[in-house]
């Protein structure tokens, strides 16, 4: 095969007609985002702005209106790392020690109890959003940040054991085994020989539980109050905010805002990010 | 003493997970049945009411719709996004320089919210200022697109926007299977005279099979649980005539006070999801055992 057989410039061409197919909306968002409305009447989607101003941008972070505050997404931006951080370090370490004992110390019942878990990866969030919204009343946690961590850790676990769990197999037994003869014990050999070799998994877990629970609406509308509210839901509530003139380029900066974080780490650790999508794939 | 806790050590880590996903999993959906079977409106009221909010649902025209549109927007949801996946996936695997790159494009859009993929396409699709104006003004005046404004279009609004943040995700499922494929077979098939497009479509092809099941199960989950991008990108509208029952669900539970028909929705939607999920275990757990 010649490098560019007739063939050859078709797949390519094809190959980047997709690359700009897929880099449309966020050159879309870019663009909108730096100009001004006069501007977007005037001109059209992909047409650059007359003169780059940053005033939406401005206004998106710290004046636009979401719902009844008008003090911009800034608040809710840091609501969202408030609740991710706590949910994804608990969920993760829990994942890890539940990973660990179902790969090296089962017992009876802890096959069933993994298959249980795995069924229920597959339930739709809505079965459960009812009576875990009267469980938080009970417990004084509906409308905090305290209440979506909870939330956020006990759907996250399941997929942060499945994670581990499916890491921790592929350690050979024997070698725990020897470790039990030596006398060493579970957390000895949790931190002495699981951990030292767990950076992938963890890796890949705090990436997927991070995306995860940043991109949520479903949780963060349902359980939030307005001083807890994650920046998806201030982000719907800026869009659909139906006072004034429309400021479609205030839209477009919040809804890059909201991107930025999990952008971010898509674009400096992809390889984690995709490996983590083929494994737990399935979150409800 | 020592060895008793060894011994308990690896329960007594184990168990408040267990407690959490009995009872905050199966225990809520139990609760969740239990409520579909009661007169709850704005308050849980455990008054029986038999099949009565089921018969509600079937007879309420708001979710016959939901799940009509369901039907269409999962169903080409996931026809194109196999489609578009398996021919990236198939191109990008012919030796491409910048396979890399091109893949990292292809992907990016699975780290956004469904949340910000709805606003963006909002802004692309507005019928006055998006897609139409741009056309107008690169001279094909006569170019019309109002689908989000539209009663009988609206829903499909919903593909375009799902299809493309998706797509590039199931493009990566068939390339790792591509990669998986032993090349010996397709050597095999080339030196007995087999031209390029039979080897793929009657032996790649068929090697990935499962590949192609997985991403049937993944894309009918997300578009089952569809309920961040409908809010984001049509909020079921015009009138009702994009909703989905995920939507349904969250506005009759939590905005209208009707929690007796919001539980028995949410119990239809994991029939649903049993109805797609359980034949697909049966049928995995039996190959395995062959």
């Amino acid at each position: 095969m010649t490098k560019f057989s007739p063939g050859r410039i078709f797949i390519y061409s094809i190959l980047v007609l997709f690359c700009a197919i897929y880099l449309m909306p966020l050159l879309v968002m870019l663009l909108t985002s730096f100009k001004s409305l006069p501007d977007i009447r005037g001109g059209n989607l992909l047409s650059l702005p007359e003169v780059w101003v940053f005033d939406a941008w401005f206004k998106a972070w710290g004046t636009a209106c979401t719902g009844v505050t008008c003090e911009g997404v800034k608040g809710y931006f840091w609501n969202s790392f408030k609740m991710a951080v706590p949910a994804v370090f608990i969920s993760t370490l829990i994942g890890a020690l539940n990973g660990y004992v179902i790969a090296h110390w089962r017992f009876k019942g802890s096959n069933l109890f993994f298959a249980l878990m795995l069924f229920g990866c597959f339930i739709p969030f809505q079965v459960i959003l009812l009576p875990m919204a009267a469980t938080l009343g009970k417990f004084g946690l509906a409308n905090t940040t305290t209440g979506l961590v909870f939330v956020h850790v006990v759907y996250g676990l399941v997929f942060t054991t499945l994670f581990f769990r499916n890491f921790y197999v592929s350690v050979p037994g024997e070698l725990v085994k020897a470790a039990k003869l030596d006398g060493a014990g579970f957390f000895t050999i949790f931190f002495k020989i699981m951990l030292p070799i767990s950076k992938p998994i963890i890796m890949v877990c705090i990436i997927w539980q991070f995306t995860q629970i940043w991109n949520d609406f479903l949780f963060g509308v349902v359980y939030s109050g307005s001083d807890s509210q994650p920046i998806t839901v201030a982000l719907n509530n800026l869009v659909n905010t139906s006072t004034g003139v429309k400021e479609y380029n205030v839209d477009m900066a919040a809804a890059i805002i909201a991107a930025l974080p999990t952008l971010f780490v898509y674009v400096v650790a992809g390889k984690y990010f995709v490996r983590g999508l083929t494994a737990g794939s399935v979150k409800g | 003493m020592f060895n008793t806790l060894q011994k308990w050590l690896p329960k007594i880590i184990l168990s408040p997970s267990i407690f959490l996903v009995t009872v905050c999993i199966y225990g809520y959906v139990a609760w969740t049945g239990y409520l579909s079977l009661t007169h709850s409106r704005f308050l849980p009221n455990f008054k029986w009411a038999g099949l009565l909010q089921y018969n509600k649902l079937m007879e309420n025209d708001r979710w016959v719709t939901s799940c009509i549109n369901l039907l269409i927007f999962g169903v080409l949801f996931i026809i194109i996004s196999i489609i578009l996946g398996t021919l990236l996936a198939i191109l990008l695997d012919q030796n491409i320089r910048q396979e890399g790159a091109i893949r990292t494009i292809y992907l990016y859009p699975m780290a956004l919210s469904f949340i910000v993929t709805g606003t963006a396409w909002k802004w692309i699709l507005n019928p006055g200022l998006g897609l139409e104006k741009m056309m107008h003004d690169w001279g094909w005046t006569s170019f019309e697109f109002n689908w989000l404004v539209s009663n009988d279009m609206s829903v499909y609004t919903l593909v375009i926007a799902a299809v493309w943040q998706s797509s590039g995700f199931v493009m990566a499922m068939f390339l790792a299977g591509l990669r998986g494929i032993d090349s010996s077979i397709v050597k095999a098939a080339q030196i007995d005279g087999a031209s390029m497009p039979t080897i793929y479509w009657k032996i790649i092809l068929p090697c990935l099979r499962p590949v192609f099941f997985s991403a049937v199960i993944i894309t009918s989950h997300i578009a089952i649980k569809s309920f961040d991008l409908v809010t984001a990108l049509t909020s079921g509208g015009p009138g009702y005539s994009s909703d989905l029952p995920a939507l349904f669900m969250y506005t009759h539970a939590f905005t209208r006070g009707q929690m007796g028909l919001g539980a028995a929705s949410a119990m239809m939607m994991l029939a649903g999801v049993l109805a797609i999920l359980v034949p697909y275990l049966y049928s995995e757990l039996r190959n395995r055992e062959q």
